[in-house]
């Protein structure tokens, strides 16, 4: 069973949220998604400065198999692509919820923002889809 | 659910993640695919390629049969054992089918086809076997596991009788034979040494489970198609169908118009639309591909080749031994060195290159960035 940490916030498309002290909001994709895309080996993030929507593709995740993409919980404007995927992709699949950030956004007051899932109703969404 | 193999349960408990295959339910993973790669270009891997079709052919004429059937000549095969790749083309010079075809005995031959063409071959076959009088039987009685990398050989060894370990270690390349009641091959399709072996249903779990206790890795395929696309080995599907001939499939070595040894044409299905085509000259050509740019090669992606026109990627992926993406591609004959590929709408830049990328655990073109890829003059391994 993959890890879901209890303090973060989810989407049904397999996005994690993290809120920072300075009110943006850090952006990567589950232990789950990881481990069903396999060994990633290419990670495009945007760049600081875009306007990202919710609900709409902002990053792209490569592994040997597939190209997938990333969709943006929130609207906003991105503040940080994660520099260090360029050369690291690998550090996706071995801290998703770490050092495997993709982007941090600074959501428009009141913007509109995907359907976020707390840990347990992730947890089941995973088990539904049969983990 | 699809078709399953004699190993799908210790698939499940090895824990494999099971995706279809040409209608099979196939491993293409256990743990790490990039991990199992590295361990076939370094050491030893096993593969459950069971779902291939396996068919003797017996008769007095099943020698001028294949001669008729296949676009490569069954008469480069002289020595028992021997096996030979070839085309089977329909009358218009599109591939049926790629396949590997065993010289066992004067009126027994064995081919071995693709699996998600496993209903066509097999009635092209039989109709065209009728008026040869040949039987065709197919082998479903096998399980067959590919045992692939530098130290593939002397694993299966261990599983052999004294004699039989010493027999099957000295078969030559691309020569199979009967060894302790299993057929053993020097064949492969991911560039490295090793063994094909045919052998009894129910002996395959053991024999599975004896390799992985020897140090031989579990292998998805996965790993197999990114070790084939390395080496430069086409996949039927992808690289050529029925829509495509050989000779913008990388693949005119493998056509022999003329009988072997001479410069007398010969007679076989497909010869006349390959003619035209011939005296024509080829529209494209398949070609390798090494992208310079940061990004991943896929089929279908487009590829645009400046002002000669456009092709197409049909395979394409992460080479995890160069760290660099590869592709395969059709493109218009006249295409120079370099291009670009449509990512995204993005236009990235990608080196054209001759296949292999890889042999024998070693890189053969330049993956630096800015590096100049070499030209490499081996044809396609082992494979003619």
């Amino acid at each position: 069973m993959s890890k879901v940490p209890a303090d973060l916030k989810y989407t049904k498309t397999h996005e994690w949220l993290r809120t920072l002290p300075d009110g943006t909001i850090e952006v990567g994709i589950t232990d789950h998604a990881q481990h069903a895309l396999g060994d990633l080996v290419f990670v495009e993030v945007p760049e600081a400065g875009r306007a990202v929507k919710a609900g709409e593709p902002c990053a792209v995740v490569e592994s040997v198999k597939a190209a997938s993409d990333v969709y943006s919980p929130v609207t906003g404007e991105v503040t940080a692509g994660n520099p260090k995927l360029a050369s690291e992709p690998e550090v996706v699949n071995t801290d998703a919820y770490g050092g495997g950030w993709l982007m941090r956004v600074r959501p428009v007051a009141g913007g509109p923002a995907a359907e976020l899932l707390t840990a347990a109703e992730y947890e089941k969404l995973q088990h539904e889809e049969g983990d | 659910m699809g078709r399953q193999t004699p190993l799908y349960q210790l698939h499940r408990e090895l824990g494999a993640r099971i995706v279809d295959f040409g209608g099979w339910d196939m491993p293409v993973q256990y743990s790490s695919q990039i991990g199992e790669h590295h361990a076939v270009r370094r050491a030893a891997g096993v593969f459950d390629v069971s779902h291939m079709c396996v068919v003797d052919l017996k008769g007095a004429r099943v020698r001028p049969f294949l001669r008729l059937l296949l676009a490569n000549d069954v008469e480069k095969l002289v020595r028992p054992g021997k096996a030979l790749y070839s085309c089977m083309l329909n009358d218009s010079g599109g591939v049926l089918d790629d396949l590997i075809v065993y010289y066992l005995a004067d009126s027994w031959f064995r081919v071995v086809v693709n699996a998600g063409t496993r209903d066509k071959d097999l009635a092209w076959i039989r109709q065209h076997a009728r008026e040869f009088d040949i039987g065709v039987l197919e082998r479903t009685d096998f399980a067959m596991l590919a045992v692939q990398g530098p130290e593939a050989r002397a694993k299966v060894a261990k599983l052999l009788s004294r004699v039989g370990a010493a027999t099957a270690l000295e078969l030559d390349t691309f020569v199979g034979r009967e060894i302790d009641g299993w057929f053993i091959a020097r064949t492969g399709y991911t560039g490295e040494d090793g063994f094909e072996v045919m052998l009894p249903a129910a002996d395959a779990e053991r024999v599975w489970r004896e390799l992985n206790a020897l140090g031989v890795a579990s292998c998805g395929l996965g790993a197999r198609d990114t070790l084939r696309l390395e080496a430069g080995m086409n996949l039927y599907g992808n690289d050529m169908d029925e829509s495509t001939h050989p000779f913008e499939s990388g693949l005119a070595w493998t056509v022999a118009m003329d009988a072997a040894g001479t410069a007398r044409e010969r007679t076989f299905i497909g010869r006349k639309a390959l003619e035209v085509i011939k005296a024509q000259g080829s529209a494209r050509k398949l070609v390798g591909l090494l992208l310079e740019d940061r990004g991943v090669l896929r089929s279908h992606q487009q590829v645009v080749a400046p002002g000669i026109g456009t092709g197409e990627i049909t395979s394409g992926t992460f080479s995890p031994t160069l760290e660099r993406s590869i592709a395969l591609a059709r493109v218009p004959t006249g295409t120079g060195q370099q291009v670009q590929v449509d990512i995204r709408g993005k236009l990235l830049n990608a080196r054209v290159v001759k296949p292999p990328f890889v042999r024998f655990g070693q890189a053969l073109v330049a993956a630096g960035p800015g590096g100049t890829a070499t030209t490499n003059p081996t044809k396609h391994g082992d494979r003619t």
